[in-house]
């Protein structure tokens, strides 16, 4: 599409990655802490709500300004998702994924930023993953056929 | 509450959120991770390069990040390969069926109050909270 595209998106995600290991989130005793609750308030450790909260404040306003505007800077169209039901699928995969967060303490973004930083064990969950993401690809094609 | 990171927690959140506004501003695309992971898996044509663009910037990022101040990525919690494996391959399956994680859903859906992201959210949140939950009461915190 564009010359600069993929050094704009290279960009964007050094910087995505900067800001993840800044927040903590890349540190899995972090993530779980948040909802760790078995000493009650003594073990619970806030800050990934001050992460997506941080985010969201800055997204929130670039987004309606960008919304407003109806086309981005330097792409024809906004590529937004369009889906507007809550279904069984969403809501199946919100509670897979959730296991999946509790049980390894990475999420995508912070495993595969600690897979760059050498970590073994962000390289097992990520194998996994990636295993994890073909085979819905693969099954749901299968269905969409059937 | 004593391993509360406020401002670096904030200060990191604010440059996620600054990161996913240019993806946003100049290209109109959401900055999903498992989004952009899945469509980097998925097919081969001319809308993989900024995916995989974008992936390499965060492992790069990891890098660089990692040889330099290796105190961000500790990793203390007790976790095997095999509950790592289980854990990879139902953050997999989950997001990819659930078209999204903590940055698609959670920074960007939010964002745009979008109800699918707020069932999304609310339901993956109280899930890895029961998740941590039955990992310290039945497996004494390691797993």
């Amino acid at each position: 599409m564009f010359k600069r595209e993929p050094l704009l998106a290279f960009a964007v995600g050094l910087l995505f990655a900067i800001g993840l290991a800044i927040s903590g989130m890349t540190q899995p005793a972090k993530v779980v802490g948040f909802f760790d609750f078995h000493e009650g308030l003594q073990s619970w450790d806030p800050s990934l709500a001050l992460v997506m909260g941080g985010g969201v404040l800055v997204y929130l306003p670039v987004y309606r300004w960008v919304n407003k505007r109806g086309t981005p800077l330097y792409a024809d169209a906004l590529r937004l998702p369009t889906k507007n039901r809550i279904d069984l699928r969403l809501l199946g995969g919100a509670v897979l994924f959730g296991i999946g967060w509790g049980l390894g303490g990475f999420c995508p973004g912070p495993a595969l930023t600690s897979v760059g930083a050498l970590s073994w064990k962000a390289l097992v969950m990520v194998a996994g993953m990636a295993a994890g993401m073909w085979l819905e690809q693969v099954i749901a094609a299968r269905v969409a056929k059937s | 509450m004593h391993n509360f990171t406020p401002i670096p927690s904030l200060i990191g959140g604010v440059l996620i959120g600054v990161a996913s506004a240019i993806l946003l501003a100049t290209h109109g695309r959401i900055a999903g991770i498992s989004g952009i992971a899945g469509g980097a898996l998925r097919y081969p044509t001319h809308e993989r390069s900024w995916r995989l663009w974008f992936l390499a910037g965060l492992l790069v990022g990891g890098l660089a990040l990692g040889s330099a101040f290796p105190e961000l990525f500790v990793n203390s919690i007790e976790r095997s390969i095999p509950a790592l494996v289980v854990a990879g391959l139902l953050v997999g399956v989950g997001t990819q069926l659930g078209n999204g994680c903590t940055s698609g859903h959670g920074i960007c859906g939010l964002s745009r109050f979008s109800p699918r992201s707020f069932a999304a959210v609310f339901t993956f949140m109280a899930v890895a909270a029961g998740t941590v939950a039955v990992v310290n009461a039945v497996f004494g915190g390691s797993i």
